[in-house]
């Protein structure tokens, strides 16, 4: 099957700044591929021009095999969009917003409303179809959001930073509401600021950087890569602090990183459980108490470190 | 029947066959008519938005007729009352345009534009729509305007024919000037910005023929006061109402006015509709 998005040398210039600077991509169709970077990696841009919104300077963007520079508007039948802001409508109710969008997209009267109906119903909010939006939840929005640019049907949804701003239920549910469509067979391009997120979600991880890709591959292949898992270890007394880089130093794959303000000793290793439980039991001999000990997923910062050997760029926006 | 009639069946079923999609992308009059349609929902479903744009319109119109009246003599024939009604019910067209430009940022601002921009319709539909919507709303503001006034003691002089196109070309006025106040709100980026922008107006208001008689301005200030449009359309719209120019004290006949109000509404359609549809529909 074709990629359902082909993207060779897109550049995309705002004055000096490269928001895209020959960024290559290649999304598989059936799954969600993530699009992973700090802001102003470029990561919007690039969805931008996904959704024919805006046009690159420079490079070839096929989406679903459509020459996007020659044929929008074919593209347009073929993509949802839900950008970074819920975009639904405030003074109209949930059933209200959906068959508007449902009869943008061709739908007549009545397959407006079933669709509405349908897609209220898959993401559980069939019970606040005739509240106005103005009384939902932000995860509410979010959700009915997501419908608006499902009612399509389209072939590839577009998530621009999907669950930013929400509480962790609020992205759960989110999560579990975009996995089922992946499930269903819709190729889904999401933006994401969150490591976590992309492991959750993604089958294919693509890392942004300055409007380029830095590394890709699956969040597996990544984190062997460039963010292994992490011991942390937080001991009762600070003054254990020595022991416990001591300890870690043994395990890890790179020098121990003690955090001064939280007391925090942290090292990535190579096979996590297992280095975990030699951690415990060394620390137990030596008897050196610990507030708090575990193993994590690296962070976006750390994955960075790896990478570039830089962290990320504070204000994202230098080229 | 080819085309599948159940969306709810196929919604699940597309997906995983390949089917393709039901995307076949809405025509230009439905386009419109969402547009416009979600724009009048807005209003009145928004109390802040329905009460303000309603209230604030009588009022400023009891307070003028009330406190100002009584020292302003209007040089023709008609009662304060009897000038102001005409030229304030023009100005509601700049009124509801104010708001039209900071609800039209707005909307490019939370994302509700790129959502339009990416769907297979006509982009231009869109701003059509959003223009008649506001069309809409002057017609709202002048029926509700309107009857206050009538209540406050105004009584056109014009027969019910010309009384009657006078508001029409109220609302024709109001068709043309929207396309000014959605250009505002497309350049504008965000409410504040296109409120600030939209501003502007303030001077289009009150340096006119609306609330007192251009004679009564100092010399320099009456060549702008007296030709700029909306003064254009207020005396049309006096004219028609209050039986002929001679009354209300300008020059020229009630066509020659009305002509120069339909040529001023054609001139702004015909700038600044292609404008707002290249700005909106443009991918930059």
């Amino acid at each position: 099957m074709d990629p359902i998005i082909e993207a060779r040398g897109l550049t995309k210039r705002y004055g000096d700044v490269a928001a895209l600077d020959g960024l290559d991509l290649v999304a598989e169709s059936g799954c969600l591929t993530a699009l992973l970077g700090p802001n102003g990696a470029g990561k919007t841009t690039f969805v931008s021009a996904v959704a024919t919104l805006l046009r690159p300077d420079e490079g070839d963007l096929r989406v679903a095999g459509i020459d996007a520079f020659s044929h929008p508007k074919e593209i347009r039948k073929v993509i949802g969009l839900a950008g970074q802001y819920a975009s639904v409508e405030p003074a109209m109710t949930g059933t209200e917003n959906l068959v508007l969008v449902a009869r943008l997209f061709g739908a007549d009267r009545r397959e407006a409303e079933v669709a509405a109906a349908s897609i209220l119903d898959r993401l559980g909010l069939t019970d606040a179809g005739d509240r106005l939006v103005r009384t939902y939840s932000g995860g509410m929005r979010r959700r009915l959001d997501l419908g608006a640019s499902l009612v399509g049907r389209p072939r590839l949804l577009l998530l621009d930073e999907p669950t930013t701003g929400l509480d962790p239920r609020s992205r759960s549910e989110l999560w579990d509401a975009i996995r089922s469509l992946v499930a269903d067979g819709t190729d889904v391009l999401m933006t994401t600021q969150y490591l976590e997120e992309a492991d959750q979600l993604a089958k294919h991880v693509v890392i942004v950087d300055h409007g380029r890709v830095i590394a890709s591959g699956t969040p597996e292949s990544l984190k062997s890569q460039v963010g292994k898992d992490v011991v942390e270890v937080r001991p009762g007394d600070p003054s254990d602090i020595s022991v416990v880089v001591e300890v870690l130093a043994s395990v890890g794959v790179e020098e121990p990183r003690v955090d001064p303000d939280t007391h925090r000793v942290s090292v990535p290793v190579e096979v996590g459980a297992e280095e975990l439980t030699r951690v415990v039991l060394e620390l137990t001999r030596r008897q050196v108490h610990f507030d708090d000990i575990g193993l994590r997923r690296p962070t976006l910062d750390e994955v960075f470190l790896g990478l570039t050997g830089k962290p990320i760029d504070p204000d994202g926006t230098e080229a | 029947m080819s085309r599948s009639i159940d969306p709810v069946a196929d919604a699940d079923a597309s997906a995983t066959s390949g089917r393709p999609p039901i995307a076949r992308g809405a025509g230009f009059s439905t386009t419109a008519t969402c547009s416009a349609r979600r724009t009048i929902l807005q209003f009145f479903r928004t109390p802040q938005v329905l009460v303000m744009g309603t209230v604030q319109g009588a009022m400023f119109l009891v307070m003028f007729r009330y406190v100002f009246g009584g020292a302003i003599r209007t040089g023709g024939e008609l009662s304060y009352v009897n000038f102001l009604v005409p030229g304030f019910l023009t100005t509601i067209v700049l009124w509801t345009g104010m708001s039209a430009a900071s609800g039209v940022a707005e909307d490019a601002a939370t994302g509700v534009h790129d959502r339009l921009r990416s769907l297979p319709i006509p982009r231009v539909a869109v701003v059509v729509g959003r223009a008649l919507a506001d069309t809409g709303l002057t017609t709202w503001g002048l029926f509700v305007t309107g009857i206050l006034s009538f209540l406050i003691g105004f009584r056109p002089a014009g027969s019910v024919v010309h009384v009657a196109a006078g508001f029409v070309l109220i609302i024709v006025a109001g068709f043309a000037f929207s396309w000014v106040f959605i250009l505002i709100g497309l350049v504008g980026g965000n409410a504040q910005a296109a409120q600030g922008l939209s501003m502007l107006v303030i001077p289009f208001s009150f340096i006119s023929s609306a609330n007192v008689p251009v004679q009564s301005m100092p010399g320099w200030l009456q060549p702008f006061a007296a030709n700029q449009p909306v003064s254009v359309v207020i005396n049309a719209v006096r004219s028609l109402m209050q039986g002929g120019p001679a009354r209300v004290g300008i020059g020229h006949t009630t066509a020659y006015w009305v002509a120069a109000a339909l040529i001023w509404c054609a001139v702004l359609v015909v700038v600044f509709a292609p404008l707002c549809a290249r700005r909106f529909a443009r991918t930059h």
